[in-house]
């Protein structure tokens, strides 16, 4: 027998595990989280999906769960993958958004439901404003399309001339 | 195990995680994507299926490959990111599509007695098989040489695959749906990251044109197979699991007419690679590029099959 998602006991165990590489962020923050089964054998499943296809974090994670639970008396657990749907910045919630703003990383804009048509290639630059998550400006520019970890890129801030780093909106 | 005390030492959290006796070269574990263990459609050839998640591997590993010869000699910080960043993408393509082939079957027969460990499918098709089962197209094994060369083959391969993927979103196999879904938002952006630095380049200082419309042209040869209809392919667009890639051409155009003209760069003229009696890269016939590329991926693997750590 499966008991459904048992949140308040397990659940909040499994969302309280931090991204990796994303210390500020839970796990439920980061909108990854896509499941937990308690069983009447006491075995434990979670199913987790990735940020992006190749994210190297997923196996610390697979860990970093393993631990928690087992840490919280759940020594049976099976940590799942799943790829559908696929996880988009939109899953990031409003906690989340606030927490990386407060770590100084720029959140990413809501992208909305996605075309199922081909997507266009655009040449100019993005028009969407990215606010500087130091001063409040909007006046940043690209410095880097890709940053330290797969799901940012790297911005300055043209009024206060900081540099930071932006979730990436995808 | 415990991993009760180890919250304080980074380094004791590690040793008591899960790891032991971890093969050292790849996975080293089936990874369990739920969709990968999905029954193939009804009335789809197993077989059929799995080579074809083969083709859609091979192009994303090898590629990807290529592009992570560029760490350590990149020109800037922030490409050798950005390359090692689309190289992670698409490796996270190519070993869910990989583990897809082998629960299909396809990783049994390379599977040698030398490897005592129990190895994961992706890792037995990525490390023990020889190049003429690679299914790959010849564009993804060629050699990226200079950074023109390789911002070209990027915006030729990131507008192909981006075509295939946006159309693969419908397939009828689950496995392949759900991998094209996670992969156009990511296909998309290394497009614009391609196009960007071709604009940058071709628009640029006489010799980064120069070296840019080199690139294009030395790509060129290339370009006709990515359009050919396998075989395989041809049966499984009947049965609703594939793409055609001759219906991937007009987009590929369309995204060339664009870029090309705003980068001051010409269209290259120069003929296609032919096949070798009919057979291409999907067969598994290859240029001696692919040995390269093998040689460098899986010699250390093959030569130290029972390595963990």
């Amino acid at each position: 027998m499966v008991s459904a998602v048992a949140r308040g006991s397990v659940w909040d165990v499994a969302a309280e595990v931090t991204d990796p590489e994303m210390p500020m962020l839970t796990l439920a923050d980061l909108g990854v989280l896509r499941g937990v089964e308690a069983h009447d054998d006491g075995s434990v499943v979670v199913t987790i999906t990735p940020t992006y296809a190749g994210c190297p974090a997923l196996e610390a994670m697979r860990d970093d769960l393993r631990a928690r639970l087992a840490e919280a008396g759940h020594h049976d657990v099976e940590v799942r993958t799943t790829l559908s749907p696929p996880w988009t910045t939109d899953f990031l919630t409003d906690e989340g958004r606030r927490k990386l703003a407060e770590a100084g990383v720029a959140p990413p804009a809501h992208v909305g439901p996605r075309s199922i048509g081909p997507v266009p290639l655009t040449l100019a630059p993005p028009a969407a404003r990215v606010a500087c998550p130091r001063c409040g400006s909007a006046d940043t520019e690209v410095l880097s399309r890709f940053g330290p970890t797969a799901c940012t890129a790297l911005r300055r801030c043209r009024a206060c001339r900081e540099p930071f780093e932006h979730m990436k909106d995808i | 195990m415990n991993a009760v005390d180890t919250e304080d030492n980074v380094y004791d959290a590690l040793a008591a995680a899960d790891h032991d006796g971890r093969w050292a070269h790849g996975a080293g574990f089936d990874e369990t994507v739920v969709e990968v263990t999905a029954p193939a459609p009804e009335g789809v050839d197993v077989g059929d299926l799995a080579t074809y998640c083969l083709m859609l591997a091979d192009d994303a590993l090898v590629a990807s490959h290529r592009l992570s010869e560029w760490a350590t000699h990149a020109p800037e910080l922030e490409e050798e990111v950005a390359l090692a960043n689309i190289a992670l993408d698409l490796l996270g393509q190519a070993r869910v599509l990989l583990s897809r082939a082998g629960h299909l079957g396809a990783a049994a027969r390379f599977r040698t007695p030398t490897t005592a460990t129990q190895l994961a499918d992706e890792d037995v098709l990525a490390y023990f098989r020889d190049d003429r089962f690679f299914r790959n197209v010849t564009l993804a094994e060629t050699d990226l040489g200079d950074f023109g060369r390789t911002t070209a083959w990027m915006l030729v391969y990131s507008s192909w695959r981006l075509a295939l993927m946006t159309r693969l979103r419908g397939s009828a196999d689950p496995v392949l749906a759900a991998v094209a879904a996670k992969a156009v938002p990511e296909l998309s952006y290394q497009r614009e990251y391609a196009a960007g630095w071709l604009l940058r380049l071709g628009d640029g200082t006489e010799l980064s044109h120069a070296r840019a419309q080199a690139g294009l042209e030395d790509v060129w040869p290339f370009v006709e197979e990515l359009f050919l209809t396998h075989p395989v392919e041809a049966r499984l667009v009947a049965a609703g699991v594939a793409v055609d890639p001759a219906a991937l051409r007009a987009d590929v155009d369309s995204d060339l007419a664009q870029v090309l003209p705003a980068a001051t760069l010409t269209r290259p003229e120069r003929p296609a690679v032919g096949l070798v009696g009919g057979r291409g890269g999907r067969d598994g016939v290859h240029t001696e590029a692919l040995g390269r590329v093998l040689a460098v991926m899986q010699s250390l693997a093959r030569a130290h099959p029972d390595a963990t750590w």
